[in-house]
């Protein structure tokens, strides 16, 4: 439980960190909270650690052109206490008040569990739900993707080599729309068995916008289309819910494991995704 | 000569809290791994990836190579070091013979097979990765039922059906319960591995003085004596020219009563390099190589009258030993078969136990160590008659009990159960729970297609453990209870507390004893050369024998005294009153101080009387002590996930005499907390490759404070007759209540359904299928 030698770095200047960064076998270190256990497992052993946490401009929540703007290095808990989050888009303060632990919370960064991909954790389901953007930046060039083509597979992402996350843009959400992020916990880890983040918004008595993110049931988190497509346009009573929510699983390959099989983690994203709907559904305006 | 003595106010009984906290919370205590010393060394201990192996080569060229690495050891190296022990003796015991270090076969996942030794903790690890080991692996058993099956991989090859021992006892006539019966009652009952998770894992730093040959052994550890007694005959050294010492340790639950490869190991290497080693215990270490709890599978029959009345009990008890003994690793399931008839009246059973080896780490001594097999095991049965009866849970406990005018009671086992009353805490805690109410709201609740549940658990425990026959090691703990010159006290106690709050409850009996204020009283314990000898804290054992002890030196103590205030105040007549003396004719007194000072000074003695104020108690126990209680649990059953919600959870516990409430409720706390760990979430599970598949706390699911009910927690107290403070013991009955209370509340949830038993953890996925019809 003890890692392998490595040195440490932690500029104060994004551009001096992204130099580093550039080196063969450097590793961005932006909490900690899943990167330190890898490396004191020895299951990661970087050459060249670039501690990312005291670059201030990678540290911030600001409101932007209708969207939030939040920084890499922002903690669950900035998330989850950040008036402009919790008035503005409440969804995601609600998934970062799920993560973990308090200590987690206060170490753990959004750009930090992006970057992780583990197929289990919060905020995925609700940045797919949100739309939200992602930008990277390296030594050489900054871009710009939606969320949905950032996560590419367990543990894998988009970024390139030399390449780390930058901010997390999320759009404002409108007041009339309803959101709630439900979650079965793993009782050791804490993860998500499954995780559902619904946003809702009804018109005319029908359900005009509904998005539905996936965390935990398979080997990267989704956006389950059928599900919205299934909801939308019809008056959102719980029947209809229910057979929305009766989709979530179609066609997708759901993990097992000591903690729930394959089936019963199916079966649980379908009672997961009608209870997410329903909360959401009440605090529609 | 003429100071006023005031009336000192009594401290047992009260609400103190804790002398040890100050220094836990403020981060300035000291554990193991903060101990530093100059030239000190680092170790790693290389050990077996595989549940089975031949070691056909160890190649430590590389490792050794490593700037910093001072010696590598492998298992050739410390042959001669004696076995891990295995204390305990069973009739025809089969003690696999156990190296510190593995020398040509590996049988489980972690067995130490080499260990590195560097200048820094960070050398050693990874030289300890360059050490190369050449195994061959072989088929391995995990499962205590599959490791008896013929043909079954054995862990030992000279014993292929994997049998350590049999057991067998019989008390009574079970053949004619059985043959009489009007109804018997079956079940398969599991209690599986658990990992016992202490804060603090172990550790050890070794200190070699070449100078006179003697070495201080610090370690993690609730036995510095018996470690000591057994260390110094593994090293081949004089037991007087070994120290141990204890420093603050964080937690046990009874994985460090124990003596382990790794305390040998350091002693050895210390001896080896004439410098200090220290080597702290990683958490994965600590999964894989300290000892594991529980790990049984139980058959139980239980005959019965159709009115209720248990008549007979028989139980097959298959305990997985995992692949070698550890200190008490064979005596723990013959605890569960003394406590097999419970609390009820019933003089006919029949145990069968059979240990058995598996590719796993062994199972010992875990907070409550035998107690809560038997608890669960019987309050399963007794609730599975009942439904089977359909009598009320409480009606068919109020039934069986043995009844108040019982005690001393001779159970079917052997046991004498000092004192009772074991309807007491039922009924108390049938009334703080609204019994007749909440059974109405789960008729309401069913009405409407809720599960709800109310379970009840009426547990008997053995404490304080034990009488030396009862024992591996003596079953007595010593006390030297010392005035010092200035007239303040300072008590050495042999049991070894760690946790449980000793520090403070002996010196509440110690101050009201001799009259003094708390603060004049020092508790010391935990460095053999400091305390005179000592068996340990384990068992619930501390404060019934431990404080029994230092209250007979205090008595010893105050004869003295007042011989030396008879001398000093010159008078015949001369009582000892709350820290002094007072000439009972002239009403003159003089304080303890004013004693101790003249004591020392000596400048006169009392006839036949020698200098000084020390006095040194080993007490016997004449008996174990048997505390009872009642937990009961409302539960709901969340029919679409499985999960289960604990509404209420209601201990009352009768430990006897109650020293520190605060102390108890924070026992009774901790001791549920691992009951419902036990009940909801923890399994120790290996694959059948021998991997721990729950190798880490991100797997092994302990309990989490956001994840637990309140405690409704309270007492009745029945005083035990066995020792002159009339207490029982408390740390484990929490566990031992806990888990029987939980599951028969959730199988009484889901009885409409027709379920009878569920075997721990009641995980959400398990609870799941039932619901959808899945037999249990």
């Amino acid at each position: 439980m003890i890692a392998q030698n490595f040195e440490y770095s932690a500029p104060t200047d994004l551009k001096e960190a992204l130099g580093m960064l550039a080196a063969e076998n450097a590793k961005a270190l932006a909490g900690g909270m899943s990167l330190i256990p890898a490396m004191k497992l020895r299951l990661s052993a970087p050459e060249q650690l670039v501690d990312l946490g005291r670059i201030a401009e990678l540290n911030y929540i600001r409101e932007d052109g209708g969207a939030l703007r939040i920084g890499a290095t922002t903690t669950h808990y900035q998330v989850e206490s950040s008036p402009l989050v919790r008035a503005k888009c409440p969804l995601l303060a609600e998934a970062a008040a799920h993560i973990g632990d308090i200590q987690v919370r206060n170490m753990g960064t959004i750009g930090g569990s992006v970057a992780h991909a583990d197929p289990a954790a919060d905020y995925p389901a609700s940045l797919l739900a949100l739309e939200a953007k992602i930008v990277l930046v390296s030594a050489k060039s900054q871009r710009e993707m939606p969320i949905a083509d950032f996560f590419v597979d367990t543990f894998t992402t988009a970024l390139e080599p030399g390449e780390i996350v930058r901010e997390l843009i999320v759009p404002v959400e409108e007041q009339s729309t309803g959101t709630s992020y439900q979650k079965m916990l793993q009782p050791a880890s804490g993860f998500a068995i499954v995780g559902i983040a619904a946003r809702v918004r009804k018109s005319g008595g029908k359900i005009a916008m509904v998005r539905v993110g996936v965390t935990g049931l398979s080997g990267k988190p989704y956006r389950a289309a059928n599900v919205e497509k299934t909801l939308e346009g019809t008056a959102g009573a719980l029947a209809d819910i229910q057979k929305a929510a009766a989709v979530v699983a179609d066609g997708v390959d759901a993990n097992s494991d000591l903690f729930a099989s394959a089936q019963y983690r199916a079966h649980l994203a379908r009672i997961y995704t009608t209870r997410a709907l329903t909360a959401a559904l009440s605090r529609t305006a | 000569m003429a100071t006023t003595i005031t009336q000192t106010e009594k401290l047992v009984g009260k609400r103190i809290r804790r002398r040890e906290d100050p220094r836990l919370i403020t981060g300035t205590a000291v554990y193991v791994d903060d101990i530093q010393m100059p030239g000190m060394h680092h170790a790693c201990i290389v050990r077996s990836p595989h549940g089975a192996a031949k070691i056909k080569s160890i190649d430590t060229k590389a490792a050794a190579k490593l700037p910093g690495v001072v010696a590598v050891f492998v298992g050739k190296d410390t042959e001669k070091v004696g076995p891990v022990p295995c204390g305990a003796s069973l009739p025809g015991l089969r003690v696999p013979h156990h190296h510190i270090l593995a020398i040509d076969r590996v049988y489980f996942v972690g067995h130490p097979v080499a260990v590195v030794v560097a200048t820094d903790r960070y050398i050693a690890a990874d030289a300890a990765d360059l050490v190369e080991v050449n195994y061959e692996p072989l088929p391995t058993v995990t499962d205590p039922e599959k490791a008896l099956a013929a043909g079954a991989p054995a862990v030992h090859p000279e014993w292929p059906d994997n049998t350590a021992f049999n057991f067998h006892q019989d008390g009574g006539d079970v053949d004619k319960a059985f043959a009489e019966a009007e109804v018997v009652v079956k079940q398969r009952i599991t209690s599986q591995r658990l990992i016992p998770t202490s804060m603090e894992t172990r550790g050890v730093v070794a200190e070699w003085h070449a100078g006179d040959r003697s070495l201080t052994l610090r370690s993690s550890t609730q036995i510095p004596h018996l470690l000591r007694t057994l260390l110094a005959m593994m090293l081949g050294l004089e037991e007087n020219r070994l120290r141990v010492v204890t420093p603050e340790v964080g937690g046990g639950f009874g994985s460090k009563l124990n003596v382990y490869a790794e305390e040998a190991l350091m002693g050895f290497v210390a001896m080896k390099i004439g410098k200090p080693v220290k080597w702290i215990e990683s958490r994965r270490e600590n999964f894989t190589c300290t000892i594991h709890g529980r790990g049984h599978v139980d058959y139980y029959e239980v005959a019965a009258k159709r009115d209720g009345t248990i008549t007979g009990i028989k139980l097959k008890l298959i305990q997985d030993l995992g692949a070698y003994h550890q200190l008490l690793t064979p005596a723990i399931p013959t605890l569960s078969v003394l406590m097999m008839p419970g609390l009820y009246n019933c003089h006919n059973i029949r145990a069968d136990i059979v240990g058995v080896f598996t590719n796993a780490v062994p199972t010992d001594a875990y907070r409550g160590a035998g107690r809560p097999e038997a608890t669960h095991g019987i309050e399963r049965m007794v609730d599975i008659l009942a439904a089977e009866l359909k009598m009320d849970p409480a009606d068919i406990r109020r039934k069986n009990f043995v009844g108040n005018d019982a005690f001393p009671y001779a159970t079917a086992t052997g046991l004498t159960y000092d004192s009772g009353n074991y309807a007491a805490p039922l009924e108390k805690a049938l009334d703080i729970v609204g019994y007749k109410k909440v059974r109405e709201e789960q008729k309401q609740a069913r009405s409407e297609g809720r599960f709800m549940g109310i379970g009840i658990s009426t547990y008997g425990e053995i404490c304080a453990i034990g009488p030396s026959p009862a024992t591996p090691a003596g079953g007595w703990e010593s006390a030297t209870v010392k005035v010092e010159p200035s007239g303040k006290v300072t008590v050495m106690t042999g049991a070894s507390p760690h946790g449980q709050g000793e520090e403070t409850t002996f010196a509440q009996i110690a101050a009201d004893e001799l009259g003094v204020g708390i603060d004049d009283v020092l508790v010391v314990h935990g460095d053999t050369a400091v305390v005179q000898y000592g068996i340990g804290t384990f068992g619930s054992r501390g404060t019934a024998i431990g404080g029994t002890a230092m209250y007979f030196a205090i008595q010893e103590l105050k004869k003295k005294i007042v011989k030396y205030g008879a001398m000093l105040l010159a008078s015949e007549d001369v009582s000892f009153v709350n820290g002094g003396c007072v000439d009972n004719k002239s009403g003159k007194s003089i304080t303890l101080a004013e004693i101790a000072a003249a004591s020392y000074r000596a400048m006169a003695l009392p006839p036949g009387e020698t200098p000084g104020l020390v006095a040194t108690n080993f007490w016997e126990p004449p008996n174990f002590t048997f505390p009872f209680g009642a937990h009961i649990v409302v539960s709901e059953v969340d029919k679409d996930t499985g999960a289960i919600t604990l509404k209420r959870y209601v201990a009352v516990d009768d430990c006897g005499k109650i020293i520190n409430p605060l102390i108890v409720d924070g026992q009774v706390h901790g001791g549920v907390v691992q009951g419902l760990g036990q009940a909801l979430w923890e399994q120790a599970v290996y694959d059948d490759d021998g991997q721990l598949v729950t190798g880490e706390l991100m797997d092994y699911a302990i309990p989490k404070a956001s994840n637990l009910p309140w405690i409704e927690s309270s007492h009745t107290e029945t005083p035990s007759p066995v020792n002159p403070l009339g207490v029982k013991g408390v740390g484990e009955a929490g566990t031992i209540g806990c888990s029987p209370a939980v599951v028969n509340s959730v199988v009484d949830a889901l009885s409409p359904l027709g379920v009878r038993h569920i075997d721990m953890p009641l995980t959400p996925e398990k609870i799941w299928n039932l619901v959808q019809g899945g037999k249990a």
